[in-house]
């Protein structure tokens, strides 16, 4: 497998060329990522796809159902990776296709009429409805875009009907989420002035929302958004003078259609770990023009209690080897904060696709040279790993106990996307999830 | 197209993983999106297998759709080959594949593999797991062995009286309901009557081991929606009877040791003595030095004791894969002396004897695979236990009924580090337990009953194990947290919401009628509102006081 420059970007749809004036005027903009050269792997790939990310998405906005229109497949996958049954009716659901369905006997979109009717009956309190493409939808090339359109013209304004795919063809895990809000962007309203209006976009947990609030409102910078807001009927606006921080690695297509919605990127690192948080930050505040002092009065508690809720952990992992396979696209964030504010080396970092207008500042502050691979081969990948024994492995479900079994140290990749772990008051959490199994493995003598 | 929230099967490649992960030596290439590899995890995690299931998937994506998907197989399959060299290949295809037609078994078997090639199709839109993992074993078992068919009206030559039977145990899987330790359960019970085990398959066969299944004088069809089809096959092509009976329960247990007896032409009287007459007596000093007396059920007598009276008449609903349904009904009411109040299946191909079991008791089953449908008959039923899948939990926890879990769909707590079998002896033991502990002791639900108003007691309080339903009918305030065991999540959280006792609707009830329908424990209340209602309406009664509520009791009973 040749080593190759990093260049694959994994939109499909989207114009890349809507490229933002604006990362030019960032600091940590301008090292070349093709210092650092990327395995690219084709084979089997062990991630999820896009639908799992209607696990978090139906928690986050609260007036919202997602109806995945596929096979029986989606629907276990999603009560798999949702730890099953949780919620013993959730705001998800499948409709299932049937032989009928694909023999043409009946009428698609008829039939998707019937099931909707059914389902808001059931559910007065929805107010947006998401249909959600799968790879069997896809593949019959059923058009989701017009079923949504037919649909609003009935439930239309009581209920709003989106569409997205969340196929595993065409999307791996959090992409659903990108390709979920960037179904939202369309219907955004127009922002009223061209006055600055910060937008945070990508799904945070509450309490991680509130805290971000809080420290921009300190700084005065305002009006912020958060994107998916908690509820899908109360959108934000967006056009000229939004500039948008994205707050998770994985929103592409979400960015690029905000961007050509007239809105300006705020290239930054992601808020993970001190130095992520900060650095996202500033780079609001400096679009704001707030002065340090005002930014650093403004964090300086936060960043004194993570330094000191960190410390502990940053001894445990100092000097300690990781290995990050693909699965969520926040490995490289990880990764950057492992090294930098853990101490820990780097043996390779997976990640499902680089797309160099999110990612570049984040592998500019990766150690030079560090491993970075993209995509997936997982026989090989694993060999790599056993390999190379490393102290912790950051890795998917399915292959965690199998690892543990072989003596190495695993952190689900899974908890990272579910738990809060963004900014200054998670920092110490977000270490002290690497730290938990060797910790386990220290105290274990069975 | 069909409105789904929660599934009890997978769709049937989950099957054929469930096959492969059992076996040794065998490895599944599938052709398949990417995503579908979350079925892993439900082996790795659930299970807590400390190897990835046997599965190579061709995780194709859109870009590959235009190119050579065909080719992707072809590689996939010489690459796997290549790495685990197993001694059997399947090959098949998820929903995905299914529609881009390029037919990866044929695809494979025309590669000339030096090992057997078993092309599975599995029509993903109509089928499900447990016939796909059937099909799966059948077909395997089918390639394997149809050279060495006898022909057609061959009679099995008669056992020489000195040697010992030979039985095949078929059907225990991965991911099955208590499989790993039904096999040992069995297994003692075959050797008390002297039969011996010639294979046990799926779980834990090699091909080799496979290839012997003609050795043995007969078949014990353990998990008939799995092995049926394959023991069918066998009794025709090798003329080896079956036993039908599922060991489950302790009737069931003596029923299957006679049928054993039956067909195996052996005297397997002193076994079914002992099981009838060691039921008492457990504490003698003899007993309980002896490590070799082999085991029989505590559940008649500790049915029979004293204690178990207040078990008497309780409402009881059932839900499960048939056979564990089926089971648990003779249990229920033969066993442990419950009233069968509710049962049903989401096995289609095996309604007919949920249905017959269901008739017996005076009931309709329910034949569904929607978990709405059979929430819906738990609330009008209204037990004060449930039994049933993963799903059925939840639906008790909803409804503030206790449960136990008697089947498949299971969850990681299904698959417990103790011995906990269900079938033979100490499956009838574990069963006593797990059904009996949910409930209210006896003691307790009479000093509930009397002083219910006392501030304590809560609304819906249950029992010692219970907390009391919250009454809200928001989710509960789980984060979620979806490790995809969910059981820290799933145990931490949810807390039941309301009975489903229809307080809402209060208009015809007097004030002294509501206040008195409050006394009756919550679980029943539901339904004698209901009943008390209907007897109001079809009387004409617009206000209904405390006597219309005893005189609708008196006239429907409990």
């Amino acid at each position: 497998m040749a080593l190759q420059p990093c260049t694959e970007t994994p939109d499909k749809t989207i114009n890349n060329d809507l490229h933002p004036q604006a990362s030019e005027k960032t600091p940590v903009q301008g090292v070349a990522t093709q210092d650092f050269p990327v395995l690219k792997e084709r084979g089997q790939r062990e991630v999820f796809c896009g639908l799992t990310g209607i696990v978090w998405l139906h928690r986050k906005m609260q007036d919202a159902f997602f109806l995945v229109v596929g096979s029986r497949t989606c629907a276990h996958l999603i009560q798999s990776a949702a730890g099953v049954m949780i919620f013993a009716e959730p705001r998800f659901g499948t409709a299932v296709l049937g032989e009928r369905d694909l023999a043409g006997l009946a009428d698609a979109n008829d039939e998707l009429e019937r099931v909707v009717a059914q389902l808001l009956s059931r559910r007065p309190d929805i107010k947006t409805l998401f249909l959600v493409g799968s790879c069997p939808s896809e593949v019959i090339k059923l058009d989701l875009a017009k079923a949504a359109e037919k649909l609003n013209h009935r439930y239309f304004p009581g209920v709003r009907v989106l569409n997205y795919s969340g196929s595993g063809i065409e999307t791996t895990f959090t992409e659903g989420e990108d390709a979920c809000l960037a179904s939202m962007v369309p219907v955004l309203p127009e922002k009223e002035t061209e006055a600055p209006a910060l937008m945070v976009v990508g799904s945070l947990a509450d309490v991680v929302e509130d805290q971000f609030k809080r420290l921009f409102d300190q700084m005065g910078i305002g009006p912020v958004s958060f994107f998916p807001p908690r509820r899908a009927s109360s959108l934000p606006s967006v056009g000229k003078g939004t500039k948008l921080l994205i707050a998770q690695p994985f929103l592409s297509g979400t960015a690029r259609l905000l961007m050509a919605r007239g809105a300006e990127l705020l290239p930054s690192p992601y808020p993970f770990g001190i130095e992520g948080t900060t650095t996202w930050l500033k780079t609001a505040a400096e679009a704001w023009g707030i002065d340090a002092d005002v930014f650093d009065q403004a964090i300086a508690p936060a960043v004194a209690r993570a330094t000191t809720g960190l410390e502990h952990y940053k001894q445990v992992l100092n000097g300690r080897k990781a290995f990050l396979f693909p699965d969520s696209q926040l490995e490289i964030p990880l990764a950057r904060f492992l090294s930098r504010e853990c101490g820990m080396e780097l043996i390779e970092v997976g990640t499902p696709y680089i797309d160099r207008l999110l990612m570049d500042a984040e592998i500019a502050l990766l150690p030079k040279g560090t491993a970075l691979s993209e995509g997936q081969d997982v026989e090989k990948q694993l060999d790599r790993c056993r390999e190379a024994r490393p102290d912790i492995t950051v890795c998917g479900l399915g292959l965690a106990n199998p690892l543990e079994a072989e003596g190495l140290s695993t952190k689900w990749s899974i908890e990272l996307v579910f738990s809060p772990l963004h900014g200054y008051d998670q920092t110490a959490d977000l270490a002290e999830l690497f730290v938990r199994s060797t910790e386990r493995r220290r105290r274990l003598s069975v | 197209m069909e409105l789904t929230l929660w599934t009890y099967e997978g769709p049937p490649h989950v099957g054929a993983m469930r096959v492969a992960t059992s076996l040794e030596d065998v490895h599944y290439v599938l052709h398949a999106p990417q995503g579908d590899t979350y079925a892993d995890l439900l082996f790795t995690m659930i299970e807590r297998r400390d190897q990835r299931p046997p599965v190579t998937y061709t995780t194709f994506q859109a870009r590959d759709l235009g190119g050579d998907t065909a080719e992707m197989v072809k590689t996939s399959v010489r690459d796997a080959y290549e790495r685990f060299k197993p001694k059997v290949m399947l090959v098949g295809e998820s929903c995905t594949a299914e529609l881009i037609q390029d037919q990866p078994g044929s695809l494979a078997e025309s590669m000339n593999l030096p090992i057997p090639v078993v092309s599975l199709e599995l029509p993903a839109y109509s089928k499900k797991e447990n016939w796909g993992a059937s099909e799966t074993l059948y077909h395997l078992v089918r390639k394997l062995l149809l050279s060495s068919a006898l022909p057609p009206g061959t009679v099995r030559p008669e056992r020489d009286s000195a040697i010992r039977p030979k039985a095949n145990i078929i059907g225990p899987t991965a991911l099955g309901f208590r499989c790993r330790d039904d096999i040992q359960e069995v297994m003692k019970l075959l050797a008390e009557i002297g039969v011996d085990v010639n294979v046990v398959a799926p779980l834990g066969a090699t091909p080799d081991d496979l290839m012997r299944i003609p050795d043995a004088d007969f078949n014990i069809c353990l998990y008939p929606e799995i092995a049926l089809t394959t023991c069918d096959w066998l009794k025709r092509n090798f003329a080896q009877p079956m036993v039908k009976t599922v060991p489950i329960g302790v009737g069931a247990t003596r029923d299957f040791i006679t049928e054993i007896g039956e067909i195996a032409g052996i005297d397997v009287s002193r076994a079914l003595r002992r099981s009838h007459a060691d039921t008492l007596g457990n504490w003698s000093a003899s007993r309980l030095s002896s490590l070799a007396a082999p085991g029989a059920s505590r559940l008649p007598w500790y049915s029979r004791s004293v204690d178990s009276t207040y078990l008497t008449g309780k409402r009881v609903f059932i839900f499960g894969d048939a056979t564990h349904a089926v089971a648990a009904a003779r249990i229920a009411t033969e066993e442990l002396g419950f009233t069968l109040v509710g049962i049903g299946t989401y096995s289609r191909k095996f309604a007919r004897q949920v249905r017959e079991v269901a008739k017996q008791h005076g009931l309709e089953a329910v034949i569904s695979d929607d978990y709405l449908a059979v929430e819906e008959a738990v609330a009008e039923a209204a037990p004060e236990l449930v039994l049933g899948t993963q799903m059925e939990r939840h639906i008790a926890k909803r409804l503030g009924i206790p449960c136990a879990v008697i089947s498949t769909p299971i969850h990681v707590q299904d698959v417990p580090a103790r011995y906990s079998p269900q079938m033979g002896w100490e499956g009838a033991n574990v069963i006593f337990d797990d059904w009996v502990h949910p409930l209210m002791m006896g003691l307790e639900e009479h000093l509930i009953g009397m002083f219910r108003e006392d501030f304590e007691f809560a609304e819906g309080h249950m029992s010692h194990l219970h907390t009391a339903p919250h009454v809200s009918n928001e989710p509960a305030p789980t984060a979620v947290m979806a490790h995809s065991t969910g059981a820290v999540a799933a145990n931490a959280d949810d807390k039941p919401m309301a009975a489903a006792s229809g307080d809402a609707d209060e208009a015809n009830w007097s004030p002294d009628g509501i206040a008195e329908l409050k006394k009756i424990p919550f679980f029943v209340r539901g339904k004698v509102k209901r009943n008390t209602e209907k007897f109001a309406s079809d009387r004409g009664i617009t206000s209904i006081t405390v006597d219309t509520l005893y005189e609708a009791k008196a006239a429907i009973g409990k």
